[in-house]
């Protein structure tokens, strides 16, 4: 089965035209998905700007990543199901929207970015955690997840418009 | 003049005509609301989390305010910038729009409260307050946050 038939049957579902007609649960879990970007990104910015050295720079990068990578974590999960929802609410069209497709290629490549860091910079920390400027390869981490997760946001926000149906 | 003169006025400047006729500048400049989001609800979320005594802890709090205070005022900045130009494309509307008028209300008050008790509680010495006023302090605070958010997904909703 190719992933097109794959959305084809999954569109016809009773779950996902419940979710798709239904008046409240799809928009209360599109709000979710967009609210907990506070929560999930907001929290990545700030660890990704510490690693940038551009904020909160008497602060030990490891300690910013124990205190906050809990919550991080825990709002990645909830974006990862909402956003599993708003897609088997509309497999179709959505997995022919190039944004869509973007967005997927980008969340990806962050999280290459995260493995790489946590195969190279991330094992030096002892040796650079209390430096106010990071040495470039954490911060090269830190600046490429930003760029990432703004093309992501981006994305996502165009998923929404239908210039290309 | 009355505000929905006013709000007339906006609609059928040249700034609110050049957005509702663009395909892709409401779009753009809906993108960078949600970036200056990312931002603003990142700093504020670690603010409260510290007054909370979670995240990087109560004493953090004082530093941690200092540090993330131009973060803060940027990221408010691009929202007010962004949130007035998706305005005046659509203000009309949005004067009959009961979710605008909950968002702006919660926003005056949640920019209020961050600036007066917000500010004071996170600067003063955890020694000398109750650590019931943090945690009522941050509660009010992301409560009042929530409700511009979900007031502004609401807008979209109509």
């Amino acid at each position: 089965m190719s992933l097109l038939e794959f959305c084809r049957w999954l569109e016809n579902t009773p779950g996902s035209i419940a979710l798709h007609e239904s008046i409240w649960v799809y928009p209360i879990v599109e709000s979710v998905h967009v609210l907990t970007l506070c929560v999930f990104l907001g929290l990545t910015v700030v660890i990704d700007l510490r690693l940038l050295g551009a904020t909160l720079l008497a602060t030990p990068v490891s300690q910013i990543l124990r205190r906050f990578l809990p919550w991080t974590v825990a709002g990645f999960a909830v974006m990862v199901v909402s956003g599993a929802l708003l897609f088997y609410a509309i497999p179709m069209k959505t997995y022919l929207n190039i944004f869509f497709r973007l967005k997927v290629a980008f969340l990806l490549m962050a999280g290459l970015n995260v493995a790489i860091f946590q195969r190279t910079a991330s094992r030096t920390m002892a040796g650079w955690d209390h430096d106010p400027k990071p040495p470039f390869r954490a911060r090269l981490a830190g600046g490429v997840s930003l760029a990432l997760w703004a093309g992501i946001v981006i994305c996502g926000r165009m998923i929404a418009y239908n210039w290309f149906d | 003049m009355s505000l929905l003169t006013f709000f007339t006025w906006c609609e059928s400047s040249w700034i609110g005509q050049a957005i509702r006729d663009s395909r892709w500048l409401f779009p753009a400049i809906e993108s960078l609301h949600l970036l200056g989001l990312a931002v603003l609800g990142g700093v504020v979320l670690a603010v409260n989390l510290s007054l909370l005594d979670l995240g990087l802890g109560r004493k953090s709090a004082a530093g941690l305010w200092r540090e993330v205070r131009p973060w803060l005022v940027g990221s408010v900045a691009v929202m007010l910038g962004s949130g007035f130009l998706l305005f005046t494309s659509e203000a009309v509307k949005l004067y009959y729009h009961g979710a605008f008028w909950v968002k702006m209300g919660a926003l005056f008050l949640s920019l209020a409260f961050t600036v007066t008790a917000q500010r004071r509680t996170a600067l003063a010495d955890p020694n000398h307050i109750s650590p019931l006023r943090s945690r009522v302090v941050a509660v009010v605070s992301l409560l009042l946050w929530f409700l511009v958010g979900a007031g502004g997904r609401w807008i979209g909703f109509s």
